[in-house]
């Protein structure tokens, strides 16, 4: 019985079977996997090697093909061009609805044959799922799930200034002034569009709930865009701007979070991906450092998932390597590996999390516990919610009002609703 | 060459010691990120989260060097920049050959050979100098892809070769124009052929243009990064691409120094190119290209 | 660059001649045909294909389902567009001035038997051998207010320094122009002197017996005779200018807000990253256009009155 015994071993078992049965088949067996991604950080990248390596036990060719470059902006340009001429990579980090462009292209090839042996609909939440499906049927296979609403906070800085984690927008500015007079920096920042738009959607939650983000962010409700309530949303995210430090302008998020390490700046609004640089430093959660949902945002957990899509290969061994790819990444091994680098928790939630770290446990906790209460909600800063195109429109209202020291609340909010319009 | 300030009035000194001043500062201000670059490249990361970038290196080392040739990781690779350095070499070698040998033939046809429309002719080849690469970019993966080359070594060479020819014909043309024609009509009335005239009479007085075109080509081409990065494969990403790579990778812990020895490496063949032939180089510029 | 040389025809003039010589007449057009058709359909045809595009809702990939002008009145709507266009202005102008001032002035300098020169030419004009993926995180660092040039200044005791346009949008376009003029202007500065050392000595030493000064002599005399430089030169800038993308990118990443934009980041950042592949087409037209409406007249009057005078 297949389904009872380990799918490698199986594998292995049909793999015995050819070879026993021809040699050739065999040879084609071992397919070639072009992997386009932009995991180019040491710790990022050696988590995934360990895939590599995998495929690499499973007799499969892995070509690694890594393109850094503004959050993945440079891969998608190379594999754009790739497209165009006719040759894209067998698999490519692609995430969120661009996978739906992706398949409205044809370009994409099914993973239904793996996600049904591998028990995919079972294993991996309805949220996830969603996103790898294109036409109903899995197309990629995601990798984890990202929490963008954390504020990450330096328990000494605070200390200093007498100040108690906030968890209230209220809370936060109040603290920011004690921060300030205490002579620190309040909140760590990198003036780049997509972080402010990071601190916008936070921000955005915190001042109006999970289901006004979801009519402004996802659905692009012109009413709710054009509303009070975001106008309100736009001024308290432009008084954040207050607790930040001037020199901020084009600075990486992970200089950001070094401020916050070496107690120069008390708090960073950040994904989850911001611990690596923690643990980088050998610092422990809940006692060098402290990590919490975002202040107000305590029952919403904006989600941001990587994930590998496959692209339509002709060679039955690529296709092959495509589907032991796929395979590979749900596993517990590199699951496991992958997300303790990467501070995300892993795609399946019945792994065992022994290993991870409050933070990644208190994640998973909130993931499970948003997604019965109606607040798990998708990142429209890290394009979770909206195609590329709106989500871009959103972007150039957001910074240029956080940068722009004349434009009101008002103009940005209907700056917002054209934005909206202008790309339907 | 009598246009120069030398008579030793107290006034002459003045202007004189004026002169050397600006000259100085300029060199300050060119030499500041190249300096800011070494120095960084070759201190411990500690000495370069505490100090000012222009402090002098107090404990140079040369590990982060080694660590950006050999073993820094760009992607799940660990192997440094070295694999990528000569890729970029067999990319760059032939695209200069090639595109420099077109553009003489290019230059000789268009000013020793005139015919109607010739200059016309120099006129619409021009205009591929001021093409936006960013443009290009979807058409040409698309045409890469008919031709069977997308994502390959040849591919890369030809794109390089089609867009430095609009300047190495520029070039050449210049640099004809000014070589005087009554050798070549003489050779045409011995009935010399197209070629021979070329290789007899404009190719042995061509060095110092030839040296412009390579310097030009060789710089452009080695610090390409989209073309590169667009229709390379993995196997075939050339210096600059893994330079990104390791530069422009937002987490873990930045190991400035890594990344700073990293471009100087990647820098290196094209400043050794500038410091060793700039002297050709300007004297080629002299000998014609932009006289008239 | 000039148009009159002495003009050699081709030998077909010459009666009865043979295959051969028919070849031989066609040879230069024969040598000359693979650049053109390269030409005609790499840089022409492109152009087209863009032209096509920019009429097209293309999104993530290129489509044909045409929309006629509608990509280019939302363009006219877009401000970050303008931004961007506005930007190309400021910044292709000063670049271009600036270039040309520092780079004659340095090769003036330069050209009053300067002792070590080949030294001090080298250190000019080394920049341009750098790529701003080599130089731009280290243009970020100096030119970052609380790390580089600011920092350094207020260590040696000037508390009240300030050089913040990095961080400043209304400032950080100019930036830019610093950045790219330290990359360029070094080569302007070997071009105008390779024009110096062309300039025949006899007409300086003519003006000079009419005793004219250095200033003078430099204003009247030498610098008009550089004037075939400076069109080589403005090309080559407004080329560099026009095509200036990886100095934004590493820079500036267009920001702070989107001040410093220029239209070859709007256009890529359309294309590619916002799949509006559309709308970016229809950006790279008008920026053409733009190249074209200031290089054409520029081209035809210097031609022109190079052909006259």
């Amino acid at each position: 019985m297949p389904a009872l015994m380990p799918a490698r071993a199986f594998r292995k078992t049909l793999l015995g079977l050819a070879v026993a049965g021809s040699l050739g088949v065999a040879q084609a067996q071992a397919g070639d996997v072009e992997v386009l991604h932009w995991w180019t950080s040491g710790g990022e990248a050696r988590a995934a090697n360990v895939l590599k390596e995998l495929m690499e036990e499973e007799g499969h060719h892995w070509e690694d093909f890594a393109v850094a470059g503004g959050g993945g902006e440079t891969a998608m340009t190379v594999l754009k061009s790739r497209a165009m001429s006719g040759n894209p990579p067998s698999a490519a980090q692609i995430k969120g609805p661009e996978i739906q462009e992706w398949g409205d292209l044809g370009l994409l090839g099914s993973l239904d044959d793996v996600a049904e042996s591998e028990g995919w609909d079972e294993k991996l939440p309805g949220v996830v799922a969603d996103v790898m499906k294109h036409d109903g049927q899995y197309v990629a296979v995601p990798v984890n799930v990202h929490r963008v609403n954390w504020l990450w906070a330096n328990p000494e800085v605070l200390e200093e200034a007498g100040v108690a984690l906030p968890t209230t927008l209220d809370e936060m500015f109040a603290a920011g002034e004690a921060i300030r007079e205490a002579g620190y920096v309040p909140l760590a920042h990198g003036g780049q569009a997509w972080q402010d738009a990071t601190v916008f959607e936070t921000v955005l939650l915190a001042t109006a709930g999970n289901d006004f983000y979801r009519r402004t962010m996802v659905d692009l409700d012109p009413e709710a865009l054009g509303s009070e309530q975001m106008i309100e949303a736009l001024e308290n995210f432009k008084r954040m701007r207050e607790l930040m430090d001037d020199d901020m302008s084009g600075r990486d998020w992970n200089i950001a979070t070094s401020m916050v390490i070496s107690g120069k700046a008390a708090m960073q609004l950040m994904g989850d991906w911001a611990k690596g640089e923690f643990t980088a430093a050998g610092l422990e959660p809940g006692k060098d450092y402290l990590c919490v949902p975002a202040p107000g945002t305590e029952h919403s957990f904006t989600f941001n998932i990587d994930s590998l899509a496959m692209f339509r290969v002709s060679e039955e061994a690529d296709q092959e390597a495509q589907r032991t790819l796929a395979r590979l990444v749900l596993e517990p091994e590199f699951q496991k590996t992958f997300n303790l680098a990467k501070g995300s928790i892993p795609a399946r939630p019945d792994l065992d999390m022994s290993e991870f770290d409050q933070c990644a446990r208190k994640s998973l906790e909130d993931f499970q516990r948003t997604a019965d209460e109606g607040g798990l909600v998708p990142s429209m800063a890290h394009g979770m919610a909206v195609r590329s195109d709106v989500q871009g429109a959103i972007f150039d209202v957001v910074t240029n009002f956080f940068n722009s020291p004349d434009m009101s609340a008002e103009q940005a909010a209907q700056r917002m609703v054209s934005a909206a319009q202008a790309v339907m | 060459m009598d246009n120069v300030i030398r008579r030793r009035t107290p006034g002459a000194r003045l202007a004189r010691a004026v002169l050397y001043t600006v000259l100085i500062l300029a060199v300050l201000f060119y030499l500041m990120p190249l300096v800011v670059m070494l120095f960084t490249s070759i201190k411990p990361l500690d000495e370069i989260r505490a100090g000012s970038l222009l402090a002098m290196p107090l404990d140079p080392t040369f590990a982060p060097w080694a660590k950006a040739w050999g073993e820094a990781c760009t992607g799940m690779r660990c192997e440094g920049v070295s694999v990528y350095f000569f890729n970029s070499i067999a990319i760059v070698v032939p695209a200069v050959l090639i595109s420099t040998t077109i553009g003489a033939l290019n230059g000789y046809a268009l000013t020793k050979w005139r015919f109607k429309g010739s200059e016309l002719v120099f006129a619409l080849m021009l205009f591929g100098c001021f093409i936006p690469f960013q443009v290009v970019l979807l058409p040409m993966a698309q045409t890469l892809g008919w031709l069977g080359l997308s994502s390959s070594r040849a591919g890369l060479v030809l794109v390089h070769v089609i867009f430095g020819i609009a300047f190495t014909t520029l070039f050449f043309r210049n640099f004809y124009v000014s070589v005087p024609s009554e050798l070549v009509s003489a050779a045409k009335l011995d009935g010399a052929g197209f070629f021979r005239i070329f290789w007899r009479i404009l190719l042995p007085v061509s060095a110092p243009i030839i040296v412009v075109s390579v310097i030009w080509q060789f710089t452009q081409i080695w610090n390409d990064f989209l073309f590169g990065v667009a229709f390379s494969a993995h196997d075939t990403q050339p210096v600059t691409v893994a330079l990104n790579n390791l530069v422009n990778t937002s987490t873990g812990v930045k190991e400035y120094n890594v990344d700073m020895a990293a471009a100087m490496i990647a820098a290196l063949p094209t400043l050794v190119v500038y410091v060793l032939a700039g002297k050709y180089f300007v004297r080629g510029l002299t000998a014609g290209s932009v006289k008239g | 660059m000039s148009t009159v040389t002495t003009s050699t025809r081709p030998v077909d003039a010459a009666p009865g001649r043979t295959a051969a010589a028919r070849l031989q007449a066609w040879l230069p057009r024969l040598v000359l045909s693979p650049s053109i058709a390269i030409s005609l359909f790499f840089v022409y045809g492109f152009m087209l294909w863009t032209f096509i595009l920019s009429l097209t809702n293309s999104r993530m990939l290129p489509s044909y389902e045409f929309v006629g002008f509608a990509q280019y009145a939302r363009l006219m709507e877009n401000e970050r567009w303008w931004v961007a266009a506005t930007n190309l202005g400021i910044f292709g102008g000063l670049f271009v001035i600036i270039c040309l001032g520092l780079g004659l002035l340095l090769a003036i300098l330069l050209d009053q038997r300067i002792r070590q020169e080949g030294a001090l030419r080298t250190i000019y004009l080394y920049p341009m051998a750098l790529s701003f993926i080599v130089t731009g995180v280290v243009w970020k660092w100096l030119l970052n207010p609380g790390l580089g040039i600011q920092a350094m200044v207020r260590g040696w005791g000037f508390e009240s320094f300030t050089f913040d346009w990095l961080i400043d949008p209304k400032m950080s376009v100019y930036t830019l122009v610093i950045a790219a003029v330290w990359q360029a202007s070094g080569f302007v500065m070997a071009l105008f002197l390779a024009g110096l050392r062309g300039i025949d000595d006899s007409i300086i030493k003519a003006a000079q017996l009419d005793g004219a000064g250095l200033p003078r002599i430099y204003w009247r005399v030498v610098i008009p005779c550089l004037r075939p430089v400076v069109f080589s030169a403005v090309m080559i800038l407004s080329h560099i200018a026009i095509k200036s993308f990886d100095l934004v990118v590493a820079l500036t990443g267009g920001g702070p807000g989107y001040s410093s934009d220029l239209p070859a980041t709007f256009m890529y950042t359309h294309a590619f990253t916002r799949a509006q592949i559309g709308l970016g087409s229809a950006s790279a037209m008008l920026m053409l256009g733009g190249v074209l409406a200031i290089l054409i007249p520029y081209l035809y009057s210097e031609l022109r009155s190079r052909k006259h005078g």
